[in-house]
């Protein structure tokens, strides 16, 4: 994926911000990458250039610690992130027949983002709300007890947000 | 320095001061809602929301206060109410509108509404409390007893009920006494592998080396198990003060917490909790006023279920790949930074206080010799009252199962218990009399682990619980030793190839051949215990994988590949359009006869259709192997 100029700048700037004042011992690499990645949403090579820098050793080595770690993205996510809880009891609740619905309604598959970037679509491990299966995490919302169709409201309401929210927008805008 | 000050003079104003705030909350009537993460997903924060909304409408004076969890998840969201004149109330299942009117009604017309409530917390004359009822006499609660009680974001409430007095005992005594208690009182490590404790301190303490380190792994990564968010969510305080003392008795003066990204509400209340602390003086540089110095500080996992290993751990916070090492050196010798390293489950160091303040002869009385104490389970899966218990260690998975968690949900069949999550085993009915403690759960093939207990009913396949099992430490592997990276991936490909029909008369063989080898070749836990779901539901579910392999059938009706759905035409109403209309896929018509059939080659096996078929009917099957649909159109006449 290629960033574009604009892309690059915000990303480097990010980056330094993120690491002045920063220790060079090493123990703090993995903070410093989660801190990117909140800021940015993932990790692009050009940040992973300027921290292997600032620690001092070699980028391959950043990278490598990158992709290790199931939480670090190497593509920029969705605007709202989906995430299908793969826990055991989720999983004997019926969590693969919720990705197939996720998946079938996105038209994506897991781990891709919708054309759009409107959605991205991973599944994670246990987010400790076993009693609630299947769960699926839309941000930071959990969301409890998910069938197949209850996938097709959650959309629906997100679909309604967003005409509201355009409609509002488009509203300011005339005010202009 | 202010050495002469006496610790237990500076708590004492602290007290004193926290109990006067903490009794202002009930001068009017006090609302608690657990709003810990489980009971966020049940919609805990719109209850609050409503609830104040609610008290502004009708100009009505009340606290409302979010906790954390009670363990009852099953009835979340749960609502507690203090009113004069009654006995605190636990509601459950609250939503918005039951539970404005319950503040309604109970505010202004006195009207508690028994119809809606759980228990009463205290005893009296004309509601039940917990311990009428068998839950509540199986539980002893020790680690959870503040749970679901206290204001999580307020160290006041942790204080006023006697939090951070055992603090103070160790201040005035000689580590060399704390290490002596916590050896004497018999505690295991909670984190699964049941290591003593008070040895693990000791080591720690007379290795060479300084500074010292003390980490909390709240890396609570086993699908299935959420005693430690909980904890973390509901009494942070209780691992600070625990890990304190730890911190005093080893002559640490730096404390890590370990935890899980996937916490974000649990990272979100212990970071607030350690600046409480802080700020109260009872963390930080000269804690109540002695010499004794220690600091707490926050690192978050990323994600990988192997850095609940301690090496990986370590090599984590190191900014390396969570790649585990040899042991020995074991980290109480050399650990992070090669200083010695005590590493504590939350848990084990939210003992520590209790036992602290109670004696080493009071946990032991608790348990078993061998096994003093407590065990902490979140139960889950098909089972009635799913929630997070504390019951004494020696209780029995059947007590556990069916009189705590109140047996299988939806009158189904009890089939297999899981304990361990991926490193443990399947338990079948025959087992359920086995003692809950660290060393019977090994002997029956399973494992103690970190207590995550998902209970399986008819409708779950062995088979499939194997190959999920497997294919999530197939995956979490960290590829360091060659049997579990590619051992793993052989097994998991054979088991995917039963559970799709595929499977062959020799697979059987070849797995427990598999698994012998991936044990053996393996440096830690994960490797090492990963082959353990394959072999216990080998060893108690034969059957189950004979039928898939020999006949391409899955008895429990859930592989995907081996199963059909199937319209009984003589239960289908005909003019009822449900399935027709639940279907993604368009896969649903309406025959010459007008009833509903499924076509097999547009089916994507959703669910949605036996779902929507009104109970009354429930026409709609699943066949297994899919060849029965055709046999069946057949002899029933289905066009």
């Amino acid at each position: 994926m290629k960033l574009t100029a604009e892309e690059t700048i915000v990303a480097v700037e990010t980056t330094r911000e993120i690491l002045s004042g920063i220790h060079d011992s090493r123990g703090s690499l993995i903070p410093v990458l989660q801190r990117v990645q909140n800021k940015l949403g993932y990790v692009p090579p050009v940040a992973m250039q300027e921290v292997a820098a600032h620690f001092n050793i070699p980028a391959v080595d950043v990278y490598g610690v990158i992709t290790f770690y199931n939480q670090f993205r190497l593509t920029p996510p969705g605007k709202n992130q989906v995430k299908i809880c793969m826990g055991t009891a989720c999983h004997m609740r019926g969590a693969n027949i919720i990705q197939e619905a996720w998946e079938r309604r996105l038209k994506i598959k897991v781990g891709e983002t919708t054309e759009d970037r409107e959605f991205s679509l991973e599944r994670v491990a246990c987010v400790g709300c076993c009693t609630m299966a299947p769960v699926v995490v839309i941000n930071e919302e959990v969301n409890g007890k998910i069938t197949p169709t209850r996938v097709d409201g959650l959309l629906f309401s997100y679909e309604l947000d967003k005409k509201n929210e355009a409609a509002a927008k488009g509203g300011e805008n005339n005010g202009q | 320095m202010a050495s002469n000050t006496q610790p237990a003079v500076v708590y004492a104003a602290l007290k004193e001061q926290a109990v006067q705030n903490r009794d202002k909350l009930f001068e009017k009537p006090l609302i608690m809602i657990g709003a810990a993460t489980c009971g966020r997903a049940a919609g805990a924060l719109k209850l609050v929301e409503e609830i104040k909304n609610e008290l502004n409408r009708l100009q009505l004076e009340a606290n409302v206060v979010e906790v954390g969890c009670m363990g009852h998840c099953y009835a979340e969201p749960i609502m507690v109410i203090y009113n004069e004149g009654f006995p605190p109330m636990a509601y459950g299942n609250v939503n918005e509108g039951v539970g404005a009117r319950i503040v309604r009604d109970y505010l202004t017309d006195g009207d508690p509404g028994y119809e809606f409530a759980l228990v009463a917390l205290e005893p009296n004359d004309f509601f039940p409390t917990f311990s009428d009822f068998p839950r509540g006499v199986h539980e002893n609660k020790i680690v959870l007893d503040q749970c679901g009680f206290i204001d999580p974001q307020n160290i006041e409430h942790y204080i006023a009920t006697g939090g951070y007095s055992a603090l103070v005992k160790v201040l005035e005594a000689d580590p060399g006494e704390i290490i002596e208690t916590v050896k004497a009182s018999g505690l295991r490590g909670r984190g699964g592998a049941g290591f003593p404790t008070g040895l693990k301190w000791e080591t720690c303490r007379n290795a060479g080396g300084s500074p010292k380190y003390l980490i909390c792994n709240a890396d609570e990564g086993d699908p299935g198990a959420f005693m430690d968010r909980t904890i973390l969510e509901s009494t942070p305080h209780s691992l600070l003060e625990g890990m304190t003392i730890a911190g005093r008795a080893v002559g640490s003066e730096k404390g890590y917490i370990y935890i899980r990204a996937e916490y974000p509400l649990a990272v979100e209340r212990i970071t607030q909790a350690v600046q409480q602390a802080r700020e109260k003086g009872l963390l930080g540089e000269n804690i109540l006023g002695t010499d004794f110095s220690f600091n707490i500080e926050i690192f978050q996992g990323s994600g990988a279920f192997v850095c609940g290993e301690e090496t990986a751990l370590l090599a984590s916070m190191e900014g390396r790949a969570g790649i585990p090492t040899h042991k020995p050196p074991f980290p109480a010798d050399a650990g992070l930074w090669g200083k010695p390293t005590v590493i504590n489950n939350v848990k084990s160091f939210s003992y520590v206080p209790h036992i602290m303040n109670n004696g080493a002869d009071w946990f032991k009385s608790i348990g078993t010799e061998k096994n003093p104490g407590t065990a902490i389970f979140a139960l889950a899966g098909k089972i009635e009252n799913t929630g997070l218990v504390e019951v004494p260690m020696s209780t029995t998975l059947n007590e556990l199962i069916f009189e705590v968690g109140g047996g299988i949900a939806g009158g189904k069949q009890f089939k297999a218990v899981q304990i361990g999550g991926p490193s443990g085993g399947c338990m079948p009915e025959s087992a359920l009399e086995t003692p809950i403690d660290f060393d019977s759960l090994t002997e029956a093939g399973a494992m103690m682990g970190s207590g995550g207990m998902v209970v399986l009913d008819e409708d779950d396949c062995m088979v499939e619980i194997a190959r999920y099992f497997l294919d999530f430490t197939q995956k979490e592997s960290c590829g360091k030793c060659t049997f579990c990276r590619l051992g793993t991936k052989h097994m998991l490909d054979i088991l995917e190839r039963i559970t799709k029909g595929q499977g062959r008369p020799e697979d059987i063989d070849l797995l427990m051949e598999l698994a012998a080898r991936v044990k053996e070749g393996s440096l830690c836990n994960l490797g090492k215990t990963a082959p353990n779901p394959v072999l216990s539901t080998i060893r108690h579910f034969r059957d189950e994988y004979d039928a898939h392999i020999n006949e391409g059938r899955c008895p429990s009706l859930m592989c995907k590949d081996l199963i059909a759905y199937y319209i009984l035409p003589d239960k289908c109403e005909r003019s009822c359009d449900a399935c027709v209309g639940s279907c993604p896929v368009e896969a649903i018509f309406s025959n010459e006869d007008r009833i509903k059939v499924i076509d097999q080659e547009k089916c994507v096996k959703c669910d949605s259709c036996k779902v929507a078929c009104p109970p009354q009917y429930a026409a709609v099957v699943k066949l297994s192997p899919p060849s029965e649909v055709a046999a069946r159109e057949q002899g029933e006449g289905v066009k």
